[in-house]
């Protein structure tokens, strides 16, 4: 068996591998290392933290859909203080790259948070979540416009120590755009796709399934138009990408590398599979194995 | 990192009622770590369905390996589980959740089991681990399931809701109308009360349980995603902050499915 290269670097952070896991599917990993060695990720991708504990959206917050899956968690969390003094520690135990995922209301609260991580060493990398709805910007989210996008951008730049990934969002008409505002406001990486916004009605009982009548589809509904929108940002920017969106095997996470991503993150598959993302690094390195691709980079943006 | 998922061979399967469906699925792991009132994830083998569908034990036999869930026909997750016949598989994670106090009924003390609707299933095997002398207030609506099981560890009340059922039951005894209509006619106490079934029954129990300054516990349900604890899907409104949440809700599959009735806002 030929020696294999699995390492990818993100904004100088090398991975040991380029899978990790998407936000808001593993929690702070606590739950998940009773079924996987999170010391086998790439990289631990944290639930949103908030500056102060967000108490989420009205249940049902999830329903089902035909390969996949809508949520409407509505970012809960604990805050940035338990989050450092409970989750930090834990995630410290194991050989993984930390990404936090970052969540606010306002710029200010963000750039809260982040000042809060910068002397946290723990913390390999942030991601900035701005595609949750209700933030302040005339009632539109972050994400959606790119001039906001630009700006949130170089703000956290400002006061962030680590290296910076921004979350956006598939909800715009044209994401290539969105990629390079972010990348005009100092961006050190990208990572997308969120969520798409929909929507599920349930004809037995004629009400919303979801208590706040819309949500988030992921899962392998969603592939094809994640594994697009990374490759139009591919040739769009020149920071590394983090593909994500319908991730369930290997195959489906080497179409992101391809397309341009530099690594990616498994999410709804958890769900179905508690030691998803480790199955799909296994079915990289054979993949590798049988292709004779001794470093995954090469694999990176290889379909033009 | 010691779980994990595991393929289990179904035993048996019926429909023991309208769209009540029993199934045995051979599995010593969970068999043997089963607490009352704890469920198991099932997955679907069509990949299509990505989100386990969360269904409480029923019954666990530690000597054959197997566990039984008693599951009611949905949607299409468990219409696919219906459809399964002995010697098929399923994926299946557990058990999960905390499951009921046992301890809180000892030798000497007296509890109301008390289930609604497919919230009955649970009260099978909680009713034969229990120490304490067991009354099992079991509520239907159209049709009898599982009576046998619940009537072998303890006293059986019946309380129905549909007129035709309640006319039709030869035995007597029955009560026509709701579980806590059946504990007063039926003049019943107890020191504890364990109940599963839907929000407006339990909301009712809580309230009783309260008036009657009796401990209660209730097991609550919601939908799932993970089913572990990460995704927090499945929340609760809780009466004080959350040391997990650090907000006032709890998750139902982690902290839960059974509450104290006092820690829980129905």
């Amino acid at each position: 068996m030929t020696m294999i290269n699995t390492k990818v670097s993100i904004a100088g952070v090398e991975l040991k591998n380029p899978v990790m896991t998407a936000s808001g599917t593993f929690g702070s990993g606590m739950e998940y290392s009773e079924f996987v060695d999170l010391s086998r990720l790439g990289a631990v991708v944290t639930k949103g933290v908030a500056n102060v504990p967000w108490p989420g959206n009205p249940t049902p917050r999830v329903a089902e859909i035909r390969g996949g899956m809508m949520n409407a968690i509505g970012l809960q969390n604990p805050g940035i203080e338990t989050f450092c003094s409970r989750d930090l520690p834990f995630l410290a135990d194991y050989d993984t790259a930390v990404v936090v995922n970052v969540c606010g209301r306002t710029t200010e609260d963000y750039v809260e948070v982040v000042e809060r991580l910068s002397d946290e060493k723990t913390v390999a990398l942030l991601e900035i979540n701005i595609s949750c709805p209700n933030v302040k910007c005339g009632g539109i989210s972050f994400g959606q416009n790119p001039d906001s996008v630009e700006a949130i951008t170089r703000e956290i730049k400002k006061h962030a120590k680590q290296p910076v990934i921004m979350k956006l969002s598939p909800n715009v008409t044209d994401i290539a755009e969105l990629a390079r505002a972010a990348e005009a406001g100092g961006a050190d990486a990208l990572s997308m796709i969120n969520t798409l916004t929909g929507m599920k009605i349930d004809v037995n009982r004629r009400i919303f399934a979801l208590a706040n009548r819309t949500g988030g589809v992921s899962g392998p509904a969603i592939h094809p138009i994640a594994v697009r929108m990374v490759y139009q940002s591919a040739q769009a920017v020149k920071i590394p990408i983090i593909g994500m969106g319908g991730i369930a095997c290997a195959e489906d996470a080497l179409e992101f590398i391809l397309a341009g991503a530099t690594a990616v993150a498994v999410g709804t598959a958890n769900f179905r599979n508690p030691k998803a993302a480790v199955d799909v690094i296994e079915g990289i390195e054979d993949y590798m194995h049988r292709q004779k691709v001794d470093d995954i980079r090469t694999l990176i943006g290889a379909v033009r | 990192m010691e779980k994990s998922m595991l393929r289990a061979t179904i035993l048996s399967q019926e429909e023991i009622a309208h769209q009540i469906y029993s199934m045995w699925l051979q599995t010593d792991e969970i068999a043997r770590a089963a607490v009352p009132g704890q469920f198991v994830s099932v997955y679907c083998n069509d990949s299509g369905r990505m989100l386990p569908r969360p269904i409480s034990i029923c019954e666990t036999d530690k000597e054959r390996g197997g566990i039984r869930l008693v599951y009611r026909v949905a949607g299409k997750g468990t219409a696919e589980f219906a459809g399964y016949q002995a010697g098929d598989r399923l994926d299946l994670l557990g058990p999960l959740g905390n499951g009921f106090p046992l301890e809180r009924c000892q030798e000497g003390r007296t509890a109301f089991l008390i289930g609604g609707g497919i919230g009955i299933p649970p009260m099978v095997e909680l009713s034969k681990r229990l120490k304490g002398q067991v009354q099992v207030i079991a509520g239907y609506r159209d049709e009898l399931f599982l009576t046998d099981e619940l009537a072998a560890n303890g006293e059986l009340y019946l309380s129905v809701e549909n007129g035709d059922l309640f006319k039709n039951l030869s035995a007597g005894g029955a009560v026509h109308g709701n579980v806590l209509d059946c504990i007063r006619e039926k003049q019943l106490a107890a020191d504890v009360i364990y109940a599963c079934g839907p929000t407006p029954m339990l909301r009712a129990i809580k309230a009783y349980a309260q008036e009657n300054g009796m401990e209660c516990y209730l097991s609550l349900e919601q939908r799932m995603a993970c089913g572990i604890g990460a995704c927090l899907a499945c929340v609760c409104e809780s009466a004080d902050v959350d040391a997990h949440s650090q907000v006032k809700n709890k998750r139902i599959c982690k902290e839960g499915p059974v509450f104290a009735a006092e820690e829980v806002v129905l």
